[in-house]
């Protein structure tokens, strides 16, 4: 059960280099991989500069809350290299850049919120000059008393939006009228995304006032709308290019916008190139995070560990601002029953407004941080009834055609989650491990180990309705080869191989034939963010329609070039073969190609897909969000030191469901990275900030994002087989994007069980995230003491 | 006569750099300078690796083979590449035809975002050229430094594993000979140095040169592997107006031993001493293994580790509880100290004006002796220690002959624990006696808390480690190690 031996490898390679067609299905490789290795791929810092380009660069505030006395810019204007210093005086239109409501000066104005809001923007003849000059500002500051803590914020009541309850029936009296009762609360950390190309944007002026941006950005449209907006044009003069981002995670959905804007007003000012990007440092400080939550619940439940009622609390710490965090909370608050019928339930969701940096979309969207209070309630009524979590969670999860609606009033529906649990309890072994680790843990007094399965059902669509939708062009020139467009980015996700596989599929042509191009809101405008895990769902639809037209006009054409019937035209490896049976002629795609361009038939076709059944009402917090759920499961083994509360992740195994894969590989990707960028958000991922404000960790060195040897040596991944979306989506596939980031849950439900293993299982230990090695030691500590305790009694 | 150019090659071309501020980083050069943009910026502090190229030295007794070694770029200056062969992403490539390692991450769908897949392939790549057919461990160990924000590593490993050896030479093995020559000539031309914007960089080659230089610059800057110091430069932005490079110099890159010791001069890598140490402490070898990444050891150097004084640096705790010294330079005078002597304070230490660590002195393992070493961190790998215990015993009739352990991050200085040392020497190897000495280490140290760990961690876990000390001496079967585990 090791990793793949040397000779599984081979065969695993030959797999992969099946040459045949490019359609659905088949684990093509990334388009642009043969580029990633050589270092050929261009990501935005390596764009040749443009004749008299600058660099940008920011003046932080040195306070988490402030009036801005006065600022000396003099020695900034007079430094080495620099040709322009901008405050929020000279930007000629809108100020805010809030991306849904306001609250996001792109500079700020006289109060600042956060230790390192941008205060100016310089641009220098390079980027250390103009860094360097970035220091140099003079700032007199009257220093205000800052929120810091969720806590402070509750009790003031300081929000950035207002608080929002989902209900379904009586959750007081279900709770009252329990046989068992218990509550409890956590602290979910944060997480910084840290993809490994920063924030960065060149804004380049073009000849009718406009801009030419290229932005490492998950939302091109919506820089174009903001870069439009500070500069007072209108839209169609602002065009936003992204060909690739190194890494997104949700952190450059609404956090590319502002470095965009900065760089564009400064271009507009020198009308000069200028390239705006973020040192690491200043990536981490100056940009929003994953919500750090505190939650609470209180739950009834009966004697074999059914919840009856419960009542639960997630308290999202927003930052300075609303960003996104309105859906986001919501978000925590669909997910907060992960895949467990709750019953009667009340769901309060609190936005607490504190002086750190506006927290944002990452990998989830506060999915995850919901899901961590049920998790830890399955584990708690576990230890409470004495015994095994698993029980408790198979016998919590949604039924089939009863005890399958949500607190928000959402039918579950095509329910495979206990299907899929049983397959992964057997093919994982779990009951036999069990049994071996309940050994060892007697036998050994340093070292304990601890499993756990747990699983997720995560809700698929942006929960805002007029997100759900997408659009994409494609062209086929004379040659036969096709150009494709949408307004998807491109992040490491494999999306634009797959979308280029649904149109090759679409003409049975080789996918080779297909040319991915940049996302550029001049060829497809007003697009949604690649977000929410929709990217290929929505953008893979457009295409696929898109490519339907073409095809529908290159058959009706054929049809009546040739005089056949419509279903006598028929597309096939790279070929299209017309007529009946007898007398068939068949020629290349190209051929037809060629053809229908001489009879003058358009070989270019806009796509466009919206998401059909979904609907939500947030007066009565009922309706159908989602328009369906994608599920999975995971089963970690760890081993902790009771001595220094160091652990690591012996064996993963993993069974998702991404209904019928368009692509095996790239799917197997995203769910193992996801997996341990969870487990690196719940275990070594401590983000700490002082009681200034200051973020503490503030760069690699400090800020520990999983390496290569946390990822365990034992790590098996697999596809639910046999299982497609019953909802129409493209080729009945599911989105993979954020739902397998949870199962990172189950190393931290593992390191609970082994923690729990100190008190003879008898006890629920407290483990709040991220469970650092000192978190763990603290609760073996309380373990013994517990111990202690009840041996005493 | 001193050269004013630094001489390399990139790849096959020989470059001479004249007229350059010696500030830059190689990573500013690539792809400021030659538009060289494969290598990328990941965090320009050498924690990512996403900036990774292969240095090639020659080495050998008579410096007729070549050592590839993995480096991060972005905290390299340019003037130590005096000498090297410089191998960048761009360089593996044949024609159309992708590099062995590089088409194994295709194969293997190992790569995402692609952001840090040339960091991957050249760490990859510089593997391959140590060890043919690696097995995972060494995969693991050479690619530590390379963070993966997108694939869960699983591929990369995998890839890395599959990447054969079987493959025909590549063209740096087809060049080896002719990469060797070039090499040799440019090591004739002695010294180097490189200035510009009123900054200098020296590359003297022996150890006079070094000396003399010092006296008449006493405020020049001394550069080991940079892989701290560099820091100073990308990250506060500072400017450095004197570098002298100590990569060039003979006698500060030699590894000797005697019969009773290991001599380490103060300029050899990590990556160049461990064996040696590792053979006589096992422990220390397996802790210096996590120290960094591969690319930090195979540049950062032992001289650097203890004359920056940083209160959590894992080398001067190990080499204070086995009583390593050192030997200090300054003109033409030498001196010798004990390594625990070396640090008065918070980034204090007992060097003179002008003067340099020359070596450092490490005894021999003892018959009897045991040395236990712990490296506490909140990651496994590349990850700065919370708490890092050394402890040197002897064992004799079940009760305590000789002790000595130090500590790191537990005070402004990598210090003994005298008052703990004190409960345990001469008395019997007993609970008793540990539970004396866990709690005269509250007399040693008042350690503070910061972002790595909280004042009462750093206590508890000191204490806790030499409870497993004693476990591990009592019963040597029974597991005790998360990070050795497999």
């Amino acid at each position: 059960m090791r990793s793949l031996k040397k000779v599984e490898q081979q065969s695993a390679r030959e797999s992969i280099q099946d040459p045949g067609m490019g359609g659905v299905g088949r684990s093509k490789k990334h388009e642009s991989a043969d580029k990633h290795v050589s270092g050929e791929a261009v990501y935005i810092d390596d764009r040749p500069e443009l004749r008299g380009q600058l660099h940008a660069a920011v003046g932080q505030s040195q306070f988490a809350r402030a009036r801005i006395k006065s600022m000396d810019l003099s020695a900034v204007k007079a430094a080495e290299g620099v040709k322009a210093v901008i405050t929020v005086k000279d930007v000629p239109g809108h100020v805010d850049i809030g991306p849904v409501f306001p609250g996001d000066p792109v500079l700020a104005l006289d109060e600042v919120e956060y230790l390192g809001q941008p205060l100016f923007a310089v641009a220098a003849t390079s980027h250390d000059l103009a860094r360097k000059a970035a220091l140099l500002a003079k700032v007199e500051y009257e220093e205000l008393e800052p929120v810091l803590t969720v806590k402070e914020a509750l009790a003031k009541q300081h929000f950035v939006r207002p608080p929002f309850t989902m209900q379904r029936g009586d959750s007081a009296a279900a709770i009252d009228s329990a046989p068992h009762v218990l509550s409890g609360e956590i602290s979910v950390g944060g997480q910084e995304h840290f993809y490994l190309e920063g924030q960065v944007s060149t804004a380049e002026p073009t000849e009718d006032g406009g801009m030419t941006i290229f932005s490492s950005s998950q939302h091109p449209s919506e820089v174009q709308k903001l870069v439009a907006e500070v500069l007072d044009v209108p839209l169609n003069k602002i065009t936003v290019d992204t060909r690739r981002m190194g890494g997104g995670f949700g952190g450059k959905e609404t956090q590319a916008a502002p470095w965009a804007c900065i760089a564009a007003l400064l271009a507009n000012k020198c009308q000069l190139p200028v390239k705006m990007k973020l040192s690491r440092s200043d990536d981490m400080c100056l940009t929003g995070k994953r919500h750090p939550f505190e939650n609470n619940y209180q739950v009834g439940f009966d004697d074999s560990g059914r919840i009856q009622g419960i009542d639960i609390t997630v308290n999202g710490n927003c930052g300075y601002s609303p960003d996104l965090s309105d859906a986001i909370v919501d978000r925590a608050m669909f997910h907060s029953d992960n895949a467990y019928y709750l019953d009667n339930a009340t769901v309060t969701g609190n936005r607490c407004k504190t002086n750190t940096v506006s927290h944002t979309a990452y990998r989830g969207f506060g999915g995850p941080q919901g899901m961590m209070t049920i998790e830890m309630v399955m584990d708690d009524i576990a230890r409470h009834l004495g015994k095994d979590p698993l029980e408790i969670r198979k016998i919590n999860l949604y039924g089939h055609g009863e005890r399958n609606i949500t607190h928000y009033h959402q039918t579950v529906e095509h329910n495979n989650l206990d299907k899929l649990i049983d397959s992964l309890e057997q093919s994982s072994d779990y009951q036999a491990r069990r049994k071996q680790i309940s050994e060892f843990n007697k036998e050994n007094t340093i070292l304990k180990k601890g499993i756990a399965l747990t699983p997720v059902k995560f809700g698929i669509s942006f929960t805002v309705q007029h997100l759900n939708q997408a659009g994409a062009l494609v062209h086929i020139y004379t040659d036969g080869t096709i150009h494709l467009n949408h307004g998807g980015t491109e992040m490491g996700q494999g999306l634009f191989t797959k979308v280029a596989q649904i149109v090759a599929e679409e003409f049975q042509v080789d996918v080779d034939t297909i040319g991915v191009s940049a996302t550029r809101t001049d060829k497809v405008p007003n697009t949604s963010p690649t977000a929410a895990s929709s990217g290929t769902d929505l953008n893979g639809k457009a295409a696929q329609n898109a490519a339907i037209t073409l095809k529908k006009r290159l058959v009706d054409f054929a049809a009546e070039h040739f005089n056949v019937k419509e279903e006598q035209v028929v597309f096939a490896d790279n070929q299209v073969h017309i007529g009946a049976e007898v007398g068939k002629k068949t020629m290349a795609f190209a051929e037809l190609i060629q053809l229908a361009y001489m009879n003058r038939v358009s070989l270019s076709s806009t796509g466009y897909y919206k998401t059909p059944k979904i609907h939500f009402d947030r007066e009565t917090a009922k309706g159908r969000p989602f328009f369906y759920y994608a599920n999975g499961a995971a089963v970690s083994e760890v081993l902790i030191d009771t001595l220094t509360g160091e652990y690591k992740l012996l064996r993963a195994d993993i069974l998702h469901d991404v209904g019928k894969s368009l692509n095996p590989s790239i799917d197997i990707g995203q769910i193992e990275g996801a997996f341990i960028q969870g487990m690196g958000w719940l275990t070594t991922e401590e983000l700490m900030w002082n009681d200034k404000g200051r973020l503490l960790s503030n760069n690699p060195a400090t800020y520990k994002i999983p390496a290569i040897s946390d990822a365990p040596v034992d790590f098996n991944v697999a596809l639910l087989p046999d299982d497609p979306n019953k909802e129409h989506t493209v080729y009945n596939s599911k989105a993979v994007g954020e739902p397998p980031f949870m199962l990172g849950i189950s190393v931290w439900s593992a390191i609970k069980d082994a923690v729990a293993s100190v008190a003879d299982y008898k006890v629920s230990p407290k483990l709040n995230t991220p469970a650092t090695p000192e978190k763990v030691l603290w609760a073996v500590q309380d373990m013994q003491q517990a111990a202690l305790d009840k041996s005493g009694d | 006569m001193t050269d004013n150019t630094i001489r390399f090659l990139l790849n096959d071309e020989l470059i001479m750099l004249e007229n350059i501020d010696p500030n830059l980083t190689v990573l500013q050069y690539l792809r400021d300078i030659r538009f060289q943009s494969g290598t990328k910026e990941g965090c320009a502090s050498g924690d990512c690796g996403a900036c990774t190229v292969v240095l090639v030295e020659l080495a050998g007794e008579e410096f007729n083979e070549l050592n590839y070694k993995s480096a991060n770029a972005c905290i390299l200056f340019v003037g130590s590449l005096h000498g090297k062969q410089l191998i960048t992403v761009e360089h593996l490539k044949e024609g159309e035809a992708l590099h062995p390692v590089q088409q194994a991450i295709v194969d293997f769908h190992g790569s995402q975002c692609g952001f840090c897949t040339p960091g991957f392939v050249m760490s990859s790549f510089a593997l391959h050229k140590a060890v043919s057919s690696p097995d995972r461990a060494q995969v693991v160990e050479a690619l530590a430094g390379n963070l993966c924000r997108c694939t869960g590593y699983r591929s990369i490993i995998d890839a890395a594993m599959a990447s054969s050896a079987d493959a025909a030479p590549d063209s740096f093995a087809r060049h080896y000979h002719q990469t060797v020559a070039e090499l040799k000539k440019i090591h004739l031309q002695s010294e180097a140095q490189l200035s510009a914007s009123g900054h200098h960089f020296y590359s003297p080659t022996n150890i006079d040169q070094l000396a003399d230089y010092l006296l008449a610059h006493p405020n020049a800057t001394l550069l080991g592997g940079g892989t701290d110091l560099a820091l100073s430069v990308t990250q506060q932005l500072n400017t450095i107006d004197k570098l002298v490079y100590l990569g060039n110099v003979k006698e500060l890159n030699g590894l000797r031993e005697t019969e009773e010791s290991i001599i380490v001069g103060s300029a050899v890598p990590y990556s160049l001493f461990t064996p040696l140490l590792h053979q006589q402490y096992p422990e220390l070898g397996e802790m210096i293994e996590r120290i960094g990444s591969t690319q930090i050891r195979n540049n950062g150097t032992l001289g650097g580790n203890i004359g920056n004084a940083s209160p959590i640096g894992d080398m001067p705790p190990a080499l204070i509880a086995l009583g390593a010294t050192m030997t200090l330079r300054c003109g033409n005078s030498t001196r010798e100290m004990p390594v625990e002597d070396y640090f008065k304070g918070y980034k204090v230490t007992d060097l003179a004006e002008s003067e340099f660590i020359q070596d450092i002195t490490i005894p021999k393992a003892k018959a009897g002796q045991e040395c236990k070493v712990y490296k506490i961190s909140k990651r496994i790998d590349d990850d700065i220690s919370a708490v890092l215990a050394a402890i040197s015993i002897e064992i004799e009739q079940d009760s305590v002959k000789s002790v000595s352990i130090a500590y790191g991050g537990m005070a402004a200085i990598p210090q003994r624990a005298a008052a703990c040392e004190a409960a345990l020497k001469g008395q019997p190897w007993t609970q008793t006696s540990i539970d004396a000495a866990k709690q005269a280490l509250t007399q040693d140290f008042q350690p503070m808390s910061d972002v790595r760990a909280s004042d009462k961690y750093r206590m508890t876990v000191a204490q806790n480690l030499l409870q497993k000390c004693f476990l591990e001496l009592q019963n040597r079967h029974v597991e005790t190690r998360v990070v050795n585990y497999a």
